[in-house]
């Protein structure tokens, strides 16, 4: 798109009709056109609230366990031999990944809009798990729309929402992934307007939803300046972190966007690898373009139809990606790598094996471009890697590459 | 000029005191020589107006039957730009029948607003509706339809209050497009009590006449929409047609087109039958 030019403060943005540069806006039938607004004045009058940030500040550190850990990865350093190596540890919040951080924030403004009832859309699971936890904690009803073929491919995660209260249906139309799942929600969320609230997992979608999400994400980030301030008395040279929809990486770099000596980095799935087209990187691989809700990079035929993604990671197999990231990315900002199957795979195994922490296969693709982070920065540097989730809900998966039965 | 046939066309049927009866068909469906077959027959079996919908792969406000006909239709290769040369087929043998178009934004985006609009233009479409573009983001597109002088139609619904109702009729031309439901296509029935002071609620928003859809699929449906309304919209009972057609192994052409006939026939007897009662 439109070459831009960088502007003095990041965090002016998105503007009052959502826009990060071209990419974002309100792209929703006129159905939920006024439920849109009224989610967007409601999310100004919460975040100018003391009272819920107080009531979101008290359940961040009793109920998910923040702030979670920065952990210096002495061997993973050692390995790669480059700059030092830390690890955000969002694994360890309750739920296993970072998801919950945005689902306490978006629980808490659907109860003060007075909506009765959630829906979610999931692709690994961890989003729908993370909303099935709050629903349970604040006795909502709960129904997640999951892809047929990721019901089938994280079966422990349905059975975890399940466990919660939460009603998953699976989504047959399309391709029957992620995208589908969402397209499943917001006819939802069309039909039952008014006493249902739909919480959206990742910082994409309509306006609010990709602002929201990534400042009640933001606090990774800012949890990451005070750390590595802590530890090392200076900012961190680089930030690595992996991008579906990329709600993770928004919320580590967010914080760090004015501070331009800090080289943000995101990584896409190249699933079996970019020369294929079988991939899920919408920056590496896409075009601009509409589809749910926001104009962002999207992997789309030449007729403007949307690709299937393809990637080894549920979370990460959809064919969009957020908008801020978009515009990161035009205005040279943050810069976007791809990494493979394949490649994760062995990062998964590799971080297992040097630091004992089974990584998301998620969080794997931001490990399997870490290496060549590392030796870029250099000895004296410093690196950040945000462990986004944990692995346990992957381990079949992995199995079944390495040819191995469990 | 396009706008001109759509006005005219509600302008005459005013004054012959009824309804518009609008039929939408999915374009390609089950593929382009059939699509195009039913197209050429619609007016004959009693279309006033034609919406034609072009299928995107992710039609998010759709419910099953729609989201189906855009799958089969983009498994025949189907794409915007054939839509674009079936109208301009099916203008060859008629001038008179507004045509308009309705999707989504994405497949309009790739070909920009303005290059659309004139290749559009000279199809012989004469209004577009595009779901996902609501009014706060129209503005390039209602700018690039008008330089060709064709319509952008706008949906009102049950959730556009009287606050917002300028809003959204403002920059429409040629029929506003009244939702009767909070929903997807053809899943929820229309209530046409519940309907007829939302009617009323948007045609005094405008000077332009007002369609219902979503949701009608019986003759006394239709018929009961007819007395209220300036124009009535059916959709997914016909591409349901297309399925069963193609489900029995029948003539899809003759399937769709009969059950619009059953159609127009109540629309257009609706207002007379309630005069005479």
């Amino acid at each position: 798109m439109n070459i831009e030019t960088k502007p003095n403060d990041y965090s002016a943005y998105p503007d009052a009709s959502g826009r990060f540069g071209d990419y974002g806006g309100r792209y929703v039938p006129e159905t939920l056109m006024p439920l849109v607004h009224e989610l967007d004045a409601a999310y100004r009058a919460a975040k100018a609230d003391e009272g819920f940030k107080a009531e979101m500040a008290g359940l961040m550190t009793h109920y998910v366990g923040r702030p979670s850990p920065l952990y210096f990865a002495e061997r993973l350093t050692a390995h790669f031999g480059g700059a030092k190596i830390y690890l955000k540890r969002e694994e360890l919040n309750h739920t296993g990944s970072h998801k919950i951080n945005n689902c306490i924030g978006q629980i808490l403004l659907a109860r003060r809009m007075g909506k009765t009832r959630i829906i979610a859309e999931t692709g690994a699971g961890q989003h729908g798990v993370a909303t099935a936890t709050v629903c349970a904690r604040y006795g909502l009803p709960c129904v997640v729309y999951m892809g047929a073929v990721d019901v089938e491919r994280q079966k422990p995660n349905v059975f975890r929402m399940n466990l919660l209260g939460a009603k998953v249906e699976p989504v047959t139309s399309g391709s029957a992934t992620l995208k589908d799942a969402m397209n499943e929600a917001l006819r939802d969320w069309v039909t039952n307007v008014h006493d249902t609230y739909y919480l959206i997992g990742t910082a994409a979608g309509m306006h609010p939803y990709p602002e929201m999400v990534r400042d009640f994400q933001s606090t990774i980030g800012r949890e990451v300046k005070a750390q590595v301030l802590e530890a090392e008395g200076r900012l961190p040279d680089a930030v690595v972190a992996c991008v579906g929809g990329g709600s993770n990486a928004i919320g580590i770099f967010h914080p760090f966007l004015n501070d331009e000596g800090v080289k943000l980095i995101g990584v896409e799935a190249a699933g079996e690898g970019m020369e294929t087209g079988r991939h899920a990187a919408a920056i590496n691989g896409g075009r601009p373009g509409v589809l749910h809700g926001n104009m962002t990079y999207l992997l789309q035929d030449a007729n403007g139809q949307i690709e299937e993604a393809h990637s080894i990671s549920a979370g990460l197999d959809y064919p969009g990606i957020g908008p801020e990231h978009s515009w990161l990315h035009d205005v040279g900002r943050a810069t976007y790598l791809t990494a493979t199957d394949l490649e994760s795979l062995e990062a998964f195994k590799l971080l297992a094996e040097l630091e004992g922490i089974l990584p998301a296969i998620e969080s794997a693709h931001a490990i399997a471009r870490l290496g060549d982070v590392a030796r870029e920065v250099g000895k004296d540097g410093i690196v950040v890697l945000n462990l986004s989730g944990r692995g346990d809900k992957d381990v079949a998966t992995v199995a079944a590459h390495l040819g191995r039965q469990i | 000029m396009s706008k001109a046939r759509i006005d005219a066309r509600f302008a005459a049927l005013q004054a012959e005191g009824r309804a518009a009866f609008v039929t939408y068909v999915m374009s390609g469906d089950p593929d382009y020589a059939t699509s195009l077959e039913i197209l050429k027959g619609l007016p004959a079996a009693g279309a006033d107006l034609i919406e034609i919908g072009y299928p995107f792969s992710d039609p998010m406000a759709e419910g099953p039957p729609i989201q189906r006909a855009a799958q089969r239709a983009l498994g025949k290769g189907m794409t915007l730009a054939k839509t674009l040369q079936m109208v301009a087929e099916f203008r060859q043998g008629d001038a008179e029948t507004p045509i308009i178009l309705m999707g989504y934004a994405n497949p309009l985006i790739g070909w920009g607003f303005e290059a659309f609009a004139r290749d559009a233009a000279k199809a012989g479409i004469d209004g577009l509706i595009v779901v996902d573009i609501p009014p706060e983001e129209a503005d390039p597109l209602a700018d690039a339809l008008d330089a060709e002088g064709l319509s952008l139609i706008r949906l009102a619904t049950p959730t556009t209050d009287d606050k917002r109702l300028p809003v959204v009729v403002r920059r429409t031309s040629g029929f506003v497009y009244y939702v009767s439901v909070a929903g997807v296509t053809g899943v929820k029935e229309a209530d046409e009590a519940a309907l007829a002071p939302h009617v009323l609620r948007v045609r005094a928003s405008s000077v332009l006449p007002v369609a219902v859809g979503f949701g009608i699929r019986t003759p006394e449906r239709a018929a009961a929409i007819a007395r209220v309304a300036d124009g009535v919209v059916v959709g997914s009972a016909f591409v349901d047609e297309v399925a069963d057609a193609l489900a029995m192994n029948e003539s899809v052409t003759a399937r769709v087109l009969s059950k619009v006939e059953s159609l127009a026939k109540a629309v257009r007897s609706a207002r007379v039958e309630s005069l005479t009662v």
